[in-house]
């Protein structure tokens, strides 16, 4: 096969996935009016995806909210006051940590999930089962998953939120020797309201990303175990790298507007 | 009645059906055998909407299936069993309410209703006491039982059966035959069964077809199947190796094609 046919199939190959991918979208939202149908499923989606993915999202900000103190206090080395490193805590987990660790953190645990679960689901025909059902399964699948994402996700977020702040204040009294005031004076000092919705709204576009990655992801799986795993690989990765893409699209777009 | 026309179906490079034609008529038990891979399984999957043929047409009850808009095929589907190779049970959920899932689209059927629907439907597959039970605690054989169990709590015109007796022994398929016999006789179920099995096509078909290199090899009632003079089936009811002489399948089956006469709805 010469370099021409190669790159002739690989761009062929990459439109028939993008226009795919963009009918997988249409018939998705198409079902969003088949609320009988999703609703009942949707809680407990938001239960699996979401609740279940506390205990992780919770333990990633505990360690990102120490290092980040004990981080601060050696960057400043003296030359900043000591207190800014509740600013600092404050700013970076709210606007950017907290949303992109959890959000990675669960694309490999929700994304990888939902592909594996959709896509074992595909190969062993209970997705053709649920058609000849006359159910529709983008209503009955796809969409309280993705509904259970983009809401729970900001909800984990929100957590990780106060809970690495949490941290990175304890840290700050137990290995900085800063009292709880000057922590709170300067985690104070730049905040606003702005950060914590940027963080959220961020933390939702993460979650609908990762989890219409992982139904695509699953429901497009072939073969048996071995397409699984690919689909649940696939999930993650894409994922992952969506999640990259989005948060520089919201710091070009939203926070950069801002400054 | 189940009407495929001239339907052609690949999978990129790989042709499966090329001028398929068959009918299946009401109260008939149209049993579909033919080699692995030879496109039974697509076959079928085209008259519930599953697969879309490249060309052709699929007609129910002269409804033509490809062009139908999404709620005329989900309300087609209400009418149409269909027994997947190994059950395709939902394994999340319990035998009662796999059994049970068809029914809750249904808005008229109140939550009484469906359990006896339920109960009955597993007690026409001689499972009363599992409904509690999860798919993965019963034995091939009883999830294949369950699978017609979730198709026949519809109360369907049409069931298609898809291998039903694939991998099971001897004595769990003279029961699933049984059973689809059950079914035609008890409910006038019309079938169309796929199977390789010769035993099981023998005892629950009416007609039976055979499927060949995409379409119709030749089709008709049992007793002419097993009087066929065409060495491809031949070769394939009695299960050689190869084919009368030593021959080839595919020198045999050019050279004799011409000779072959269709019957009812199929065509060589």
């Amino acid at each position: 096969m010469g370099v021409i046919e190669a790159t002739g199939r690989w761009v062929r190959f990459r439109i028939e996935e993008a226009g795919r991918a963009g009918r997988f979208l249409e018939e998705a939202a198409r079902a969003l009016a088949a609320g009988r149908t999703w609703f009942p499923n949707a809680t407990l989606q938001m239960r699996r995806l979401g609740v279940d993915s506390l205990p992780i999202g919770l333990l990633i900000a505990i360690f990102t909210g120490i290092v980040l103190a004990l981080l601060a206090s050696y960057s400043f080395t003296g030359a900043v006051p000591l207190y800014f490193v509740g600013t600092l805590v404050e700013k970076t987990i709210t606007l950017e940590l907290a949303p992109v660790l959890t959000g990675l953190a669960l694309a490999g645990r929700v994304g990888a999930n939902i592909a594996a679960e959709l896509g074992t689901r595909r190969v062993t025909e209970q997705v053709d089962a649920l058609e000849t059902l006359a159910y529709d399964p983008d209503a009955y699948l796809v969409v309280p998953r993705v509904i259970a994402g983009t809401i729970m996700f900001p909800l984990i977020v929100g957590l990780a939120m106060i809970v690495g702040l949490g941290a990175g204040w304890l840290a700050s009294l137990g290995f900085l020797h800063l009292s709880s005031e000057e922590f709170l004076k300067g985690a104070r000092l730049f905040f606003g309201a702005f950060d914590i919705e940027y963080g959220l709204v961020k933390s939702a576009s993460f979650g609908l990303a990762v989890t219409l990655i992982g139904c695509y992801k699953g429901l497009r799986a072939r073969g048996g175990a071995e397409g699984v795993g690919n689909a649940a690989t696939g999930a993650v990765v894409y994922s992952a790298v969506m999640i990259l893409v989005l948060d520089a699209f919201w710091a070009m777009t939203w926070l950069h507007g801002r400054s | 009645m189940i009407k495929w026309v001239d339907v052609y179906k690949g999978f990129g490079d790989k042709k499966v059906l090329e001028g398929f034609t068959l009918d299946v008529h009401e109260g008939e038990a149209v049993v579909i055998i033919g080699y692995s891979g030879s496109g039974k399984s697509v076959a079928i999957k085209h008259v519930v909407g599953l697969l879309e043929p490249d060309r052709g047409t699929i007609e129910v009850d002269d409804k033509d299936v490809p062009t139908l808009p999404r709620k005329e095929l989900y309300e087609l589907r209400a009418h149409i069993g269909y027994v997947f190779q190994f059950a395709a049970l939902f394994d999340s959920m319990t035998i009662g309410d796999n059994v049970a899932m068809g029914l809750r689209k249904r808005p008229e059927m109140s939550e009484s209703d469906i359990q006896q629907r339920v109960s009955e439907a597993l007690e026409l597959v001689d499972l009363p006491d599992v409904q509690q039970r999860y798919p993965a605690e019963l034995s091939g054989g009883m999830r294949k039982r369950v699978g017609i169990a979730r198709a026949v709590a519809l109360r369907p015109k049409y069931i298609l059966y898809d291998e039903p007796t694939t991998g099971l022994d001897p004595v769990t398929s003279a029961v699933i035959d049984e059973l689809m016999i059950r079914m035609r006789e008890k409910l006038g179920v019309t079938s169309v069964v796929i199977t390789h099995d010769m035993r099981s096509a023998y005892r629950v078909g009416s007609r039976i077809a055979m499927l060949y290199e995409g379409r119709v090899r030749q089709v008709g009632t049992v007793d002419e199947i097993q009087q066929s003079k065409d060495p491809i089936v031949r070769q394939f009811i009695e299960g050689r190796a190869t084919l009368e002489g030593g021959e080839t399948a595919s020198a045999a089956a050019t050279a004799s094609a011409a000779a072959v006469t269709p019957a009812r709805g199929g065509r060589a």
